[in-house]
């Protein structure tokens, strides 16, 4: 199997279309910070227009932690776009290249082929996910420094210290990650009915479309089915930006306020994996292959 | 689980050194099909089909598009399951073995696609991985050089020429030295140059290494001149089987004669010995249908009988069968659509 993930990978790395994604990002990063290194204090004025009469915020408020976050923010909803653009080419790419046919008759059980691929567009995704963490984080880091995060939400904002960002961003990249490879899983399973990845990658980029806006709609008649969108959960990456408070409201510096949601929502998105995962191999393997 | 199988022990074989391990374990037949039928909805694209292949065959699988052809193949290469029926290839359940098995078969199914954005050698060299062999680069490039593509390694396969591309995918299909290998119209897109090649090339695969080839075309012609042994189906039925000697060269055959008087000769002919012999008159001429030795005697006859004969033509009886079924009404176009 792990002869095939190289394979597979060497094979998604050798196609122009996979830098498509990290040319796009580097774009998008590159102008998020010109424009912030620019005309920063603006946006910052504009986040902050509700309290800046009540209490003044000290120290280096446009840092590199606070560009990252924007970054993510803005990122993190185009990214499973991108994603699909590789997951979805994953086997009806093979399918329409004529290759998927030789692929099968060699002495490779379909599972061992399907899991190798799955695992090799994994790959791809956290190469993603490394360089958006490379160029938004590191990068940001560099070229702003370092200091306290400002997380301004609709009704709160949550100052967190410049020592207790850095861990909590590895603990959002690899809850973003998993969110990633949940999008990439539904592009590899629409990917097995198909023999070109178009059809795939407009269903997927629909399924995240439509799913991310009844997410986002305050509807009664949506609440109760909001919980099972795996679009609802994709976001849970923002909680560990969030401090539990004592009695008295003050944020304990170190903790997440809601671990339990944050950890629930990491599970769905596992069990989601697992069923596009399952579901494809399940469909794969009664297959007849006629591309 | 494969006590006695001829797969066992097979690591890392060198390329070109058949380890002969299925010679020695006594198994004739290479290929044998029974009852093998497959239904795509509407559709039986194959239907109760029964054949063998033996060792060192070059087996001819004849019949017109949609015949069943490449359903069939590809149900050997477990790409397509069965509807009904069972393959045993060296002697094994395809479907219990399908590893073990698919380690000594290589295959060249309709197009030879491979990846694009690869060079040659690249691809040569992943398809030997996924054969579960690992070859130095010179192995591969001995390979390429099989298949005359030697100088062209290192450039991307989008480069090539459809020519150049069917010989890379007889390559990969060859990168593993397989036993058995399965040719779905090869020559397919050819020019006659690249025809005579890939003729050459099977024949030389057969003769020299040994190998058993399945290889199927809807030209007649091209199975008579590469194959010894023959399959023809129609709408997924097996019609005729057999050597292509015996198929070639038939006890009958079917003369059609051209005189400058036919209804004389129409009624010379229905008084003679040879009046069962006569099957039709028409406008192209008078046929007959009688053994190879007879003609001789008849065309004696009809110069005592002093009939002026413009022409005469004898075919053999395969290739007439071959034309009626070639030309009759179109098959409903196979499962693709």
């Amino acid at each position: 199997m792990w002869k095939l993930i190289k394979i597979e990978v060497f094979k998604i790395f050798k196609k122009p279309r996979t830098y498509i994604a990290f040319i796009a990002i580097w774009a998008i990063v590159s102008l998020i910070q010109l424009a912030l290194y620019v005309d920063g204090q603006k946006y910052i004025d504009f986040v902050l227009s509700g309290v800046n009469d009540t209490f003044k915020v000290g120290g280096k408020i446009i840092n590199g932690y606070f560009v990252c976050f924007i970054i993510l923010q803005t990122l993190l909803i185009h990214v499973p776009l991108l994603v699909a653009l590789v997951s979805a080419d994953m086997v009806a790419g093979e399918a329409n290249m004529g290759t998927l046919r030789l692929l099968v008759t060699k002495p490779q059980s379909r599972t061992t082929l399907l899991l190798s691929k799955f695992i090799a567009s994994s790959v791809y995704t956290i190469a993603l996910l490394l360089w958006i963490a490379v160029i938004g984080l590191f990068l940001s880091m560099f070229i702003f420094g370092t200091d306290g995060l400002i997380n301004a939400k609709s009704d709160q904002i949550i100052l967190l210290n410049a020592n207790d960002v850095f861990w909590r961003y590895l603990c959002a990249f690899a809850f973003a990650e998993l969110a990633l490879i949940t999008v990439g899983s539904l592009g590899f399973f629409f990917s097995i009915f198909a023999e070109n990845s178009l059809g795939p990658i407009v269903a997927t980029m629909s399924v995240i479309i439509v799913f991310t806006i009844l997410s986002t709609l305050e509807i009664p008649l949506f609440e109760s089915v909001k919980q099972y969108f795996f679009t609802t959960h994709m976001i849970g990456w923002k909680g560990f930006f969030e401090m539990k408070q004592t009695a008295e409201g003050d944020s304990i510096p170190g903790t997440i306020r809601n671990l339990p949601a944050v950890l629930r929502s990491a599970g769905v998105l596992l069990a989601h994996i697992v069923f596009f995962v399952g579901a494809s191999i399940v469909v794969f393997k009664r297959k007849d292959v006629l591309s | 689980m494969l006590s006695s199988s001829p797969f066992r022990g097979r690591r890392g074989f060198t390329p070109y050194l058949c380890p002969a391990v299925i010679i020695q374990h006594n198994m004739n037949s290479i290929i044998k099909v029974s009852h093998l039928s497959k239904q795509f909805k509407e559709l039986k694209a194959v239907d109760a089909l029964s054949f063998s292949v033996n060792e060192v065959d070059v087996y001819g699988f004849l019949g017109q598009n949609g015949a069943g052809k490449s359903t069939t193949i590809r149900m050997l290469l477990t790409l397509i399951a069965p509807t009904d029926g069972t393959i045993e290839l060296f002697g094994y359940n395809l479907l219990s073995h399908r590893k073990e098995i698919l380690q000594q078969v290589g295959a060249v199914i309709e197009r030879p696609d491979l990846y694009k954005y690869l060079t040659g050698l690249e691809n040569l060299s992943i398809f030997a991985k996924m054969s579960g062999i690992k070859l130095s680069k010179q192995q591969l490039m001995e390979q390429l050089e099989l298949v005359g593509l030697a100088q062209r390694a290192s450039s991307k396969v989008r480069t090539y020429s459809q020519g150049m591309k069917q010989r890379l995918g007889l390559a990969v299909a060859l990168v593993h030295d397989p036993k058995l290998i399965l040719l779905d119209e090869p020559t397919n897109g050819l020019d006659p140059q690249g025809i005579a090649d890939m003729r050459n090339l099977i024949l030389m695969l057969s003769r020299e290494r040994k190998k058993t080839i399945l290889v199927s075309s809807h030209l007649l012609s091209e199975i008579e001149q590469i194959a010894n042994r023959m399959l023809i189906i129609d709408r997924g039925k097996k019609l005729v089987e057999g050597s292509v000697d015996e198929l070639f060269h038939p006890d009958e055959t079917i003369v059609l004669l051209e005189t400058t008087d036919k209804i004389r000769t129409e009624a010379i002919i229905r008084q003679s010995n040879y009046s069962n012999a006569l099957i039709n008159v028409d406008a192209s001429g008078i046929e007959l249908k009688m053994s190879k030795e007879q003609v001789p005697a008849f065309t004696r006859f009809l110069i005592e009988q002093q009939v002026e004969v413009t022409g005469i033509n004898a075919r053999h009886t395969l290739e007439d069968y071959f034309l009626k079924i070639t030309t009759a009404n179109q098959h409903v176009e196979a499962y693709k659509n």
